[in-house]
């Protein structure tokens, strides 16, 4: 321990709260930083219901560009990242349910959580995008 | 906070600007609300989606503006913007700083969310209505 009465060289430069860059990165750490990426990137994706909403409710051949759109290489790695991004906050929701009951906050569980959260949504975009190959 | 018997302030003002005593826990509440609706309401909309591939045109009309896919996409529309609108809002205040340009990004993400909802909405009745 340093001296208590040693006054700091430079007392602003003293972060006023710890901040994300004083700890070690855990894995529920991680897990709240893509819950709120993954939520930000919903929120980028909803332009894209709306455009597809508008298109059909607008007429076939704008409903043909944004369906051509969809269905492009680029198109599908948007969706598919959107199926992810939706059944990752989806289950990060549940786990945050699950802690505001004050369920499986401490060492083990809180990983076990953030675990079937990750593997969850995983799982749960390739099944989604499994069922869509097998009926188009 | 000064306990001194002698403090001729009032019970009230010393607690004042101490922490939230009105409405401070509502968008709390409201971001558990829209959650809750959004864990049935957003699975029905994968499920509304998925039964939608490989359908033309109007095939996709007719599907989306039957009663049921129009009232659970109308619900997860609106859950969802006010949910998006709520956690957008809490990234805001987070991660900008500077006072005038916070206040203009609030306005900017509100101003978003209702354009999203209404074009969303009107669509879908559109269709339902058609």
């Amino acid at each position: 321990m340093s001296d208590a009465n040693a006054r700091p060289a430079a007392p602003s430069a003293r972060p006023l709260s710890p901040h994300l860059q004083v700890y070690r990165m855990t894995l529920t750490m991680a897990m709240s930083i893509v819950h709120r990426i993954t939520g930000g990137a919903l929120y980028v994706g909803a332009l894209l219901l709306a455009w597809w909403l508008i298109a059909a409710s607008t007429n076939a051949r704008v409903f043909s560009t944004i369906s051509w759109f969809l269905a492009s290489w680029m198109g599908q790695i948007i969706l598919f990242g959107f199926t992810w991004a939706l059944f990752h906050h989806l289950l990060g929701g549940i786990r945050h349910f699950l802690w505001d009951a004050a369920y499986g906050m401490d060492h083990p569980e809180r990983e076990y959580l953030a675990q079937a959260t990750l593997i969850g949504a995983i799982v749960l975009t390739i099944a989604v995008w499994a069922i869509s190959f097998m009926v188009r | 906070m000064s306990n001194d018997p002698r403090s001729l302030s009032t019970e009230l003002s010393k607690v004042r600007f101490l922490g939230s005593a009105r409405s401070g826990v509502l968008d709390s509440w409201r971001m558990r609300l829209t959650s809750a609706a959004l864990i049935p309401l957003s699975i029905a909309f994968v499920w509304i989606v998925l039964s939608l591939i490989g359908k033309d045109y109007n095939q996709v009309r007719a599907a989306l503006g039957s009663p049921l896919e129009s009232v659970l996409m109308l619900l997860f529309i609106l859950a969802g913007v006010y949910h998006m609108h709520l956690g957008m809002r809490s990234i805001i205040v987070d991660y900008v700083h500077d006072n005038a340009l916070r206040e203009w990004t609030l306005i900017a993400s509100a101003c978003f969310c209702a354009c999203i909802a209404l074009a969303c909405v009107y669509s879908v009745l559109r269709i339902g209505f058609a």
